[in-house]
């Protein structure tokens, strides 16, 4: 087998991005059912949070390829 | 292990998985070729899109009526989820106005681009190329900067770098943090985002539909109708694809606002 050792770094690393964003939208999700008119207020905050975190995931994925 | 031995127990010339290679599509252009003109497949779909956007609205808002019609209601509504749900909700109720023409422009540029990767025979995201992602985040980063000092003068650095109310002793350090995760990691994971999502999505694409044509055309007898799992789930991935695509669009505009937001705030 032939292959390179990042990608399994990558695949690795993306576990904390996931985790990550799994937080915040289940966050987003409770506050929105406990109560729904705050959804406005919450959406971009929820995905300001994804953005963030996402960041982690995404740098890992450039240095899977380019180091 | 049956997936590791599939490829060496078919024909000798094997799977070839995409590489990101076919990406980057033979230039159009015949003339200097040689000398690389740039002009791509990329840089078509771009000119279509501005195309397209500008024939929409323009058709959209020609004749303004009262009572809009069905196109007129269609670019009305697009106009005012930009202005009210990203302008007005985090640049504020005072001063959002002069920069709902930077995001909306922002947001269907990206979004007509983004969408071209589901559309068949266009097929493929212009922002999988790099050089279109680097451009839109530039243009926000000058943006946000210019915004930032015109507002505050030269102080506007040591608003952005230097938090209110943190100790002194440790104070350095949250500075060189703050400098590094503003003006170089934030246009970083600005641009990058919009492309590395665009990239993987279109690469998942090619590589099911790769192994369907591997698997149905090439593999063993009794691996072939392992294809119509492989066409499945590349129609499934298409479908999401759909969905990160505009909503890729939707947070890349939105953390335009919040930057310029963050570059008209008072205090850090």
């Amino acid at each position: 087998m032939e292959g390179n050792i990042n990608l399994v770094g990558y695949g690795l690393s993306a576990i904390g991005g996931a985790i990550g964003v799994g937080l915040v939208f289940a966050a987003y999700i409770n506050g929105v059912a406990r109560q729904p008119e705050a959804q406005r207020v919450l959406q971009p905050i929820a995905f300001l949070g994804l953005a963030l975190t996402e960041a982690l995931a995404i740098l890992g994925l450039v240095f899977a390829f380019v180091l | 292990m049956i997936a590791l031995a599939l490829p060496a127990a078919a024909n000798e010339g094997g799977f070839v998985p995409p590489t990101l290679e076919d990406m980057h599509l033979p230039e159009i252009l015949p003339w200097a070729a040689e000398y690389g003109t740039g002009f791509g497949k990329q840089m078509l779909l771009v000119l279509l899109s501005v195309a397209l956007i500008a024939w929409f609205f323009l058709a959209a808002s020609r004749r303004g009526q009262l009572v809009p019609g069905k196109l007129q209601h269609l670019g009305e509504m697009s106009y005012n989820f930009v202005r009210n749900s990203v302008g007005k909700d985090i640049i504020g109720e005072r001063d959002y106005r002069p920069y709902v023409p930077l995001l909306f422009s922002l947001f269907f540029f990206i979004l007509v681009n983004n969408l071209f990767g589901s559309i068949p025979l266009l097929q493929i995201p212009t922002p999988s190329h790099v050089g279109t992602a680097y451009a839109l985040a530039g243009i926000v980063y000058i943006t946000w900067i210019v915004l930032g000092l015109k507002k505050h003068g030269i102080g506007y650095f040591k608003l952005a770098v230097v938090p209110a109310g943190v100790p002194k002793a440790i104070l350095p350090l949250i500075v060189i943090i703050e400098i590094i995760s503003t003006f170089l990691v934030r246009p970083v994971t600005h641009s990058l985002r919009l492309f590395a999502t665009m990239l993987a999505g279109h690469l998942i694409i090619m590589l099911s539909a790769a192994g369907s044509e591997f698997l149905i055309m090439d593999a063993d007898f009794w691996f072939k109708p392992l294809g119509v799992l492989t066409i499945a789930g590349g129609v499934g991935m298409y479908m999401f694809e759909i969905l990160i695509q505009v909503l890729q669009a939707y947070v890349f505009v939105l953390l335009t606002a919040i930057y310029i937001q963050g570059s008209l705030a008072e205090e850090h």
